[in-house]
């Protein structure tokens, strides 16, 4: 009786361990913010729903939001992988170290960390080129500043906001010589008081464009207070706040890239690898380009846009100097991804822009 | 009708009794909002409270208990000290980033020198920045009479601002590639506060919290400014004509708070962290005060209640993960927790008592 009882039980356990290997893949997402935040994180989600939808009953995905970057992330993680998760998406810079120390502990699990830069066997990492879209803004609000000030709400100063001001600021320079940026640090990602107050100001400085590199839609309300202030949305379409003042927007699309590399584990074909993709590949998208925008100027930037997608037209295209006059590239030179002056690491100010990298 | 009436001493039964009431009456509680979400409240609250001790896995999460209990227990203890004698830091969260900068700016500033002595001036440094962070309050209040809430809680915008600053420039890890942080100290063998033993979670801050409530009990139980800062909290008046000087007793409760709030801060950057980054601090410090009052300002009770509360962290995790319930639903739970424990604290001090005035023969 009780060896029967033993069999029948291992019996079970097997069907239901080789019913996991050959049915279902779990896929786990590990989250910065609250997947309503309307930005980063509810991208990342819509990006866990279109796994969903692709595999249906083939994947069970789980996710924690509000994850700490620090060891808090680093348990969430392990709590994963102990319940047997085959993929897991870690999807913010912060968890770069945890994500390579858990990923040594469990190496059969696959890792995607998101933003960051090491990698190992089983941990690949991801990004966007937003620094594309920024510069399809930069065209569009060179065309509609009328005061000539476009305004820009950066969070932190590093690489990739830098690059993103620097793509904006020479595309908005190349089609109005006489634009200046303003721009303001909030030192928040996702601050709704504080980019309300720098959107507010910098309206008050004569900014009738503001850019933002910050998740909330709190800088489109108060454009739209404002009154004659154009926006674009950042992250997610913030649609609502079109015609106008949203004329257009960056969208974060990782459903593609998400649905890839599942399928990838299940074919037992994923392999660590580094991806950097732009408006070609869908991962950065541009949303669409409201009725506030004359004709013309929509049809360059869409232009511009499509130029940017086929790979015809490098977005950091020589002759570029840098603030200091130096040469940063030599006509019909682009730029290098990585290196002391790629833009990976990307660090300063291109000639024109006043104001300095806060150190 | 029901009236309450003020008791002329406070209840001891229930001032043990309303911590474990609190406790019930949550699991109760968020069964209920758990259930109005959708999900088996039984499953949740097993979930939360089971499974991190006795589940399957639970050889991992037993010592992420003491790795995230360790710092809230140092935190608090030192709150509980100012708290009863009514002093009250609500900026631990500010001297925790501060310690953390000073321990690691130690670190770093030597790197990559290995030396025993690492070690010592980091948790010497953590200690100091703390503490003095904790100053700047407690000189305000003393020379110019400023409310040390109100100073205290300033300071933590002011020491996250600096952390930033920190993370993006003096500190930046210069092989970094550009980006935020500081190199990681776990990969610095000298300034790593590794494990004691592999696989107990325990490392020298878990160990410093078990001395600090050891110590805080002696101090309070045996010590001439244990009884000083009891007497303040208590009576005021009384301690005046004891003798006792208010400055003193603001100065050390200030500064013992902030001591070990920078402690908690040096040992978290060091070990389970490894970095200073934008985001390193989490909000220990305030939620060291929920674990303070939890624990009945008592140093066993605070053991027990920072233990319970990183539980509720540790369950909560789980729960996402495994149950799918939100991140807001696990922090409204844990809500709930002060708020009971505040609502049945009221009967510590306070019988019920019927209204009506029939006259018995």
């Amino acid at each position: 009786m009780k060896l029967k009882s033993i069999l029948a039980g291992a019996a079970l356990a097997m069907t239901a361990a080789t019913g996991t290997l050959a049915e279902t893949t779990k896929v786990g997402f590990v989250y910065v913010g609250p997947v309503g935040d309307g930005g980063w994180t509810y991208e990342h989600d819509k990006g866990r729903e279109a796994v969903v939808a692709a595999f249906g009953d083939k994947v069970e995905t789980m996710y924690v939001e509000s994850v700490p970057e620090g060891p808090d992330a680093e348990r969430v993680m392990t709590d994963m992988a102990l319940k047997g998760a085959d993929l897991i998406f870690t999807t913010s810079f912060g968890y770069m170290d945890q994500t390579i120390n858990v990923a040594a502990k469990f190496p059969n699990v696959k890792f995607e960390h998101a933003t960051g830069y090491k990698q190992s066997d089983n941990v690949s990492v991801y990004s966007a080129r937003f620094y594309e879209g920024r510069a399809v803004q930069g065209h569009i609000a060179g065309h509609m500043t009328k005061s000539n000030i476009v305004g820009y709400i950066g969070s932190f100063p590093i690489p990739e906001v830098i690059r993103g001001i620097n793509a904006a600021y020479i595309h908005a320079k190349e089609v109005n010589p006489d634009v200046q940026f303003k721009i303001i640090w909030a030192y928040t990602w996702f601050d709704p008081t504080k980019e309300a107050d720098a959107a507010k100001v910098l309206i008050e400085q004569g900014a009738d464009v503001v850019l933002q590199h910050t998740d909330s839609t709190a800088p489109q309300a108060a454009a739209q207070a404002a009154g004659n202030v154009i926006t674009f949305g950042q992250a997610s379409d913030m649609a609502a706040y079109g015609p106008k003042p949203r004329v257009s927007s960056i969208i974060d699309n990782w459903g593609p890239y998400y649905i890839a590399r599942t399928q990838a584990v299940m074919d037992g074909t994923w392999a660590s690898t580094s991806t950097w993709d732009g408006i070609g590949a869908g991962m950065v998208g541009i949303g669409e380009i409201t009725s506030a925008v004359p004709a013309g100027v929509k049809a360059s930037a869409e232009a511009l846009r499509d130029s940017l997608a086929d790979g015809s037209y490098h977005t950091f295209t020589g002759p570029l100097n840098k603030q200091d006059g130096s040469v940063w590239l030599k006509a019909g030179e682009t730029a290098a991804d990585y290196g002391d002056e790629g833009l990976a690491s990307m660090g300063f100010y291109l000639e024109g822009l006043d104001s300095e990298v806060p150190n | 009708m029901l009236r309450l009436e003020k008791r002329p001493d406070p209840s001891k039964t229930w001032g043990y009794l309303a911590p474990v009431l609190a406790v019930i009456a949550t699991m109760i509680g968020g069964g209920v909002m758990f259930a109005l979400l959708g999900k088996d409240p039984f499953e949740a609250i097993r979930t939360i409270f089971y499974d991190p001790l006795f589940s399957e896995f639970a050889w991992y999460y037993r010592p992420q208990l003491l790795i995230k209990g360790a710092p809230l227990i140092l935190i608090a203890i030192g709150l509980s000290m100012g708290f009863r004698a009514g002093i009250w830091n609500i900026g631990a969260e500010g001297q925790y980033i501060i310690g953390a900068i000073c321990g690691a700016g130690a670190a770093l500033a030597v790197y990559p020198l290995e030396s025993a002595l690492v070690f010592p001036v980091m948790i010497l440094c953590g200690a100091i920045g703390g503490f003095a962070w904790s100053m700047i309050p407690a000189i305000l209040k003393i020379k110019f009479g400023t409310n040390e809430i109100l100073v205290s809680l300033m300071l933590v915008y002011v020491a996250e601002q600096l952390l930033a600053s920190m993370s993006l420039g003096l500190m930046k890890n210069p092989e970094g590639f550009g980006f935020p942080g500081s190199r990681n100290l776990q990969q610095y063998a000298s300034a790593h506060n590794a494990e004691l033993w592999t696989g107990t979670g325990i490392h020298l801050g878990v160990v410093f919290a078990l001395i600090a409530v050891i110590f805080s009990y002696i101090m309070l139980a045996r010590h001439q400014m244990g009884f000083h800062i009891r007497l303040t909290g208590e009576s005021p008046k009384a301690a005046k004509f004891a003798g006792v000087n208010p400055n003193k007793v603001v100065i050390y409760c200030l500064g013992f708070s902030g001591a070990l709030a920078g402690l908690a801060g040096m040992f978290e950057v060091a070990g389970p962290s490894g970095q200073i980054s934008i985001d390193f601090n989490v909000g220990y410090g305030f939620t060291a005060i929920i674990v303070a009052f939890l624990g009945r300002l008592d140093p066993f009770g605070i053991l027990l209640a920072g233990l319970l509360m990183a539980l509720t962290y540790i369950g909560g995790e789980i729960a996402q993960s495994s149950l799918g319930l939100p991140s807001a639903a696990i922090q409204a739970f844990q809500g709930m927790l002060l708020f009971f424990l505040l609502a049945l604290d009221m009967l510590t001090n306070f019988k019920i008592k019927r209204t009506n005035t029939e006259v018995r023969i």
